[in-house]
């Protein structure tokens, strides 16, 4: 391998990154990957095998122009010299163990396509399934920052196209013809004389007694049949009839249904039972523990879980916030704000400033935290939706007194994340439970648990300064402060993970510092630009939700922008194009412009808005249409908040090199609707030191009645030949628009988001004790 | 302890459990059942709507000994043989549950089953009525997607309506 480095100029650029990663890079599209030895075949590549994808960190302005959060997680990839392994089975289909998680985001889908494009494969004969924790990949088996595809779009086609080497290999002996000559398609080689042999018949032939490296050459993105063309997801047809599995639908033997009881204030601990013997003898109850987050039940049903959590008497000792609420939480990060820096003294400058507040917001996902987990006194298992199994896997051993090796963490599909699964709450507390019961345990958390004491996007202030004179815009101040972000899940590995818990935040600080600076990115040119983070206070579970920072961030910003395209006297969209440096943005801007019909004659009290977004390797932008009408507004249904109705979203990415536009289409769509819940409608209340909303009827997120009727998802070609990420891409600039769209149509300038958050609240609180409601008994009068 | 009897995706079950026990418990963890999902456990979230006896329900709401042995319950297992065989899809399945495949309907996968037997019941329910669906039925639509893939559910809809 020695004699390779010539063949790599093209990175000269990134030396660093190139010295692990290079020894299997051997050109733009040559790798080295190898056969594995075994009765069938199986070909490997090493996952550090990622496009090195930027230049070196700058010293420029905003660094997440040339090395963005993607360059990180793809480069902390690198180091690990480990392999992924691509199988042919002799039924002649594919299969692939993923490390990382599908929530829903499509990943097995893409996934299997890359597999089917380098195998020459159908679709349907590749199978993907989830890894569990693999501790030898350290940083990479973590699933954020929508880097999964950017970071595994070369590993996983080398891999492949490795399999089918061996299989034409294998086929020139079977056929009797050279290599070169065979054509294979669809999962079937043909000679030139018509004669042919399946990759099924093929598997065993083509394996190896032992393991040899290979040499192999990717397809040209030109001769690609399967890679960029609209594809359903491959676990569409178990989701519609029912056998789609998520971790409570799992049978696991003797793990029984099992629910905590949690404290009325956020995070408080039980001191005391008062009635553990009344509640075992409940009918199906078979156990009652403590542990530090709660008491723990375990009974037959759930059902008879639920009615064991209401009938516990315990007395808790007070968590976290005990007797805060949203004005004192926001008045601790008022004080933590650092002044803006002043401005030059230009008597001529204009100033124009935003000071808007972003309160709590949930990222709980349908399928409530949840986890099974068998513990034994020399071994555990865990079954759980986790984003970070290696650090959860880590830190269940520590806490169980297990060694890391003793504990088998699987990765389950889940029911949505949005950056609530990056953290493994439900597993860590389901492997205590299990110890102290001493049997396996199937943890629900309850909805109301899930909602008022799962993970938050934490509440946040955005103060902008930006000063201009005639058609120039001198300087751009953006500091944002928010209640810290918990990253505790580091790269996904307990090494990190440790640095980010170093004490007083200081670790963690870091961490949230260097993310919000590799994503965060102002693409005007608005003279001096800055943006800022300061983060306090660590008693809050919060955590990344779907985008981090970037749609607070944006939305702050791009009101900024309209607030400055006004006082210059500019048409919102003619100003942001003037001022845009990138073209990309530019690009996307101009079409929803185009599609969209921007400055088109709307009624009073309903009005356009429009905005950019760049992150994730793309660009996006959104226009909407929004009507603020009282007759809109006041519609009247039931335990719900209606307010202003987005009525049309124009939506255009530039996603880079797309693997499958149909599934980028429908991350566009949920990340629109996400958008719309941040901006007009869905939030956290802290009162007396606890989250009020328990429930989907009291957290408000976007339901049929607010969904925009007409939204348009225009993907346009880029010119970038790299993936780039698409869960998160569709929230930032819609979020932005909307409120821009909101501004115009009330002629009002919010200072804070949702805009109905210091409305009355639209809902009845459900008590704190106890902890959870009792589950209806009408359902018979409500068919239809 | 009660024995409760009912007709469960067209066979007849009987479990010994107590009345109060509600039957979303019955059918997932005494039955196996699992399609219908919990989402919120008090008629909010509608991520368990089955059938009963052909109209939609949630069977979180229900108490299982409320249930008589002839009342018929369909979950999203047991919705392809609503239909005749002939009426059925490319998949054999309901020309909803077709209809989502075609949309490419699903993300995570967990409100869906209960969005589809919502759908199907909003269809009947509307044609009983004399109509077609509108936009504003599809509004009244209230179980939840997290995941936010209400566009393509209403496009499913119309096309599964066109078809049923």
């Amino acid at each position: 391998m020695s004699a390779l480095p010539q063949n790599q100029q093209h990175d000269q650029q990134h030396p660093q990154a190139e010295q692990t990663a290079g020894a299997f890079r051997l050109g733009r599209r040559r790798f080295l990957g190898f056969v594995m030895g075994g009765a069938t075949l199986v070909a490997a590549a090493d996952l550090g095998l990622a496009e090195p994808a930027a230049a070196r960190i700058p010293t420029g302005p905003q660094p997440a122009e040339l090395y963005d959060l993607n360059d990180a997680l793809t480069d902390s990839c690198r180091p690990t010299a480990n392999l992924i392994t691509v199988t042919v089975h002799e039924d002649g289909t594919a299969s692939f163990a993923l490390p990382r998680a599908e929530v829903g985001q499509g990943i097995t889908t893409s996934t299997a396509m890359l597999i089917a494009e380098e195998l020459d494969l159908p679709l349907e004969k590749v199978r993907v399934t989830l890894a569990p924790a693999r501790p030898e990949l350290l940083f990479n088996q973590l699933t954020g920052g929508s880097n999964t595809t950017i970071s595994t779009y070369t590993p996983i086609r080398v891999a492949a196209a490795i399999a089918k080497g061996a299989l034409l290999d294998a086929a020139a002996i079977v056929l009797g013809d050279s290599v070169e000559l065979l054509e294979s398609k669809n999962g079937v080689v043909t000679a030139p004389d018509g004669s042919s042999v399946t990759y099924g018949e093929l598997a065993a032939r083509a394996g190896s007694p032992t393991t040899r490296a290979v040499e192999v050459e990717l397809k040209d993105t030109a001769e690609f049949a399967v890679i960029g063309t609209p594809r359903n997801r491959v676990d569409a047809l178990a989701a519609v009839t029912g056998r789609k599995e998520f971790t409570t639908d799992l049978d696991v033997t003797g793990a029984l249904p099992t629910m905590v009881c949690r404290a009325p204030t956020l995070n408080g601990t039980p001191q005391r039972v008062r009635n553990r013997g009344r509640v075992l003898a409940m009918p199906g109850v078979t156990h009652v523990v403590s542990v530090d987050t709660g008491v723990a039940v375990r009974a037959r049903t759930f059902g008879q879980c639920i009615d064991a959590v209401r009938a516990l008497d315990v007395e808790w000792n007070p968590g976290s916030v005990a007797g805060e609420d949203d004005a004192s939480v926001l008045a601790g990060l008022r004080a933590a704000e650092i002044p803006l820096p002043s401005v030059p003294a230009n008597p001529l400058a204009k100033t124009v400033e935003a000071d808007i507040t972003f309160y709590f917001r949930s990222n709980s996902p349908m399928d409530t935290n949840s986890a099974i987990a068998d513990v034994r006194p020399d071994r555990a298992e865990v079954w759980a939706g986790l984003k970070s199994p290696i650090v959860a896997q880590q830190r269940i051993a520590e806490a169980l007194g297990l060694p890391d090796a003793a504990v088998t963490v699987n990765v389950v599909t889940a029911g949505g994340s949005f950056g609530r699964r990056l953290f493994f709450d439900g597993a860590l507390e389901a492997a205590k439970i299990s110890q102290k019961m001493g049997k396996p345990v199937k943890l629900m958390w309850h909805r109301a648990d899930d909602a008022r004491v799962g993970r938050a996007h934490p509440m946040a202030t955005s103060r902008i300064r930006a000063t201009y004179i005639g058609n120039e815009v001198l300087t751009f101040t953006q500091s944002h402060t928010s209640i810290e972000t918990d990253f505790r899940h580091g790269l996904g590995e307990i090494l990190t993970a440790r640095a980010a818990d170093l004490p007083a935040g200081l670790g963690n600080l870091g961490f949230a510092e260097t993310i919000f600076g590799l994503t965060q990115e102002i693409p005007y040119d608005f003279g001096a630009v800055t943006q800022t983070l300061t983060e306090s206070d660590d008693r809050f579970n919060t955590g990344s939700m779907r985008n981090i920072y970037s749609p607070d961030v944006r939305a702050a910003a791009e009101l900024v922008v309209d607030r400055l395209a006004r006082a210059m006297g500019k048409d919102a969209y003619e100003f942001r194009r003037s001022f845009l440096r990138n073209k990309r943005v530019r690009t996307v801007l101009e079409t929803v412009a185009k599609e969209g019909h921007w400055g088109r004659v709307m009624p009073a009290g309903t009005a356009q808005g429009i905005a950019i977004h760049k992150e994730y390797k793309g660009a996006s932008a959104a226009l909407v249409e929004i009507d603020c009408r009282p007759r809109t507004v006041d519609r009247d249904i039931r335990d719900a908040v209606t307010g202003p109705r987005v009525t049309k979203v124009t939506f255009a990415i530039d996603a880079g090199l797309v693997v499958n536009p149909r599934g980028l289409e429908a991350q566009m769509q949920g990340g629109i609707n996400d958008a719309i819940a941040l901006a007009l409608t869905s939030s956290l209340h802290l009162d007396d030191g606890h989250f009020l909303e328990a429930s989907w009827d009291n957290y408000f997120y976007t339901r049929q009645w607010n969904t925009p009727p007409i939204v348009n998802v225009v993907v346009v070609p880029s010119e970038s030949g790299q993936p780039g990420g698409a869960g998160e891409a569709g929230v930032a600039a819609t979020f932005a628009a909307v409120a821009c769209a909101y501004a115009r149509a009330t002629g009002t300038d919010p200072t804070y988001f949702p805009v109905n958050h210091r409305d009355p609240l639209a809902f009845r609180p459900k008590p704190t004790v106890p902890p959870i409601p009792q589950s209806p008994t009408n359902g018979l009068k409500l068919t239809y | 302890m009660p024995r409760q009897t009912f007709v469960l995706n067209g066979k007849t079950v009987s479990v010994n459990v107590a009345d109060d026990v509600r039957l979303l418990w019955v059918i997932r963890d005494l039955l196996g059942v699992t399609g219908p999902k919990y989402g919120c456990g008090i008629n909010v979230c509608k991520a368990c709507t089955s059938h009963i006896n052909g109209k939609a329900f949630n069977p979180c709401a229900v108490p299982v000994g409320q249930l008589d042995p002839t009342d018929t319950v369909t979950t999203i297992e047991g919705l392809p043989k609503e239909v005749p065989a002939g009426e059925r899809g490319e998949h054999g399945l309901h020309p909803m549950q077709e209809a989502w495949l075609n949309r490419d309907v699903p993300q995570c996968g967990y409100c869906q089953p209960g969005q589809i037997m919502a759908a199907v019941a909003l269809v009947k329910k509307v044609r009983r009525e004399g109509r077609e669906v509108t936009e504003a039925d599809l509004d009244t639509i209230r179980n939840i997607c997290r995941c936010g893939t209400y566009t393509r559910i209403r496009e499913a809809i119309r096309e599964g309506a066109e078809q049923m």
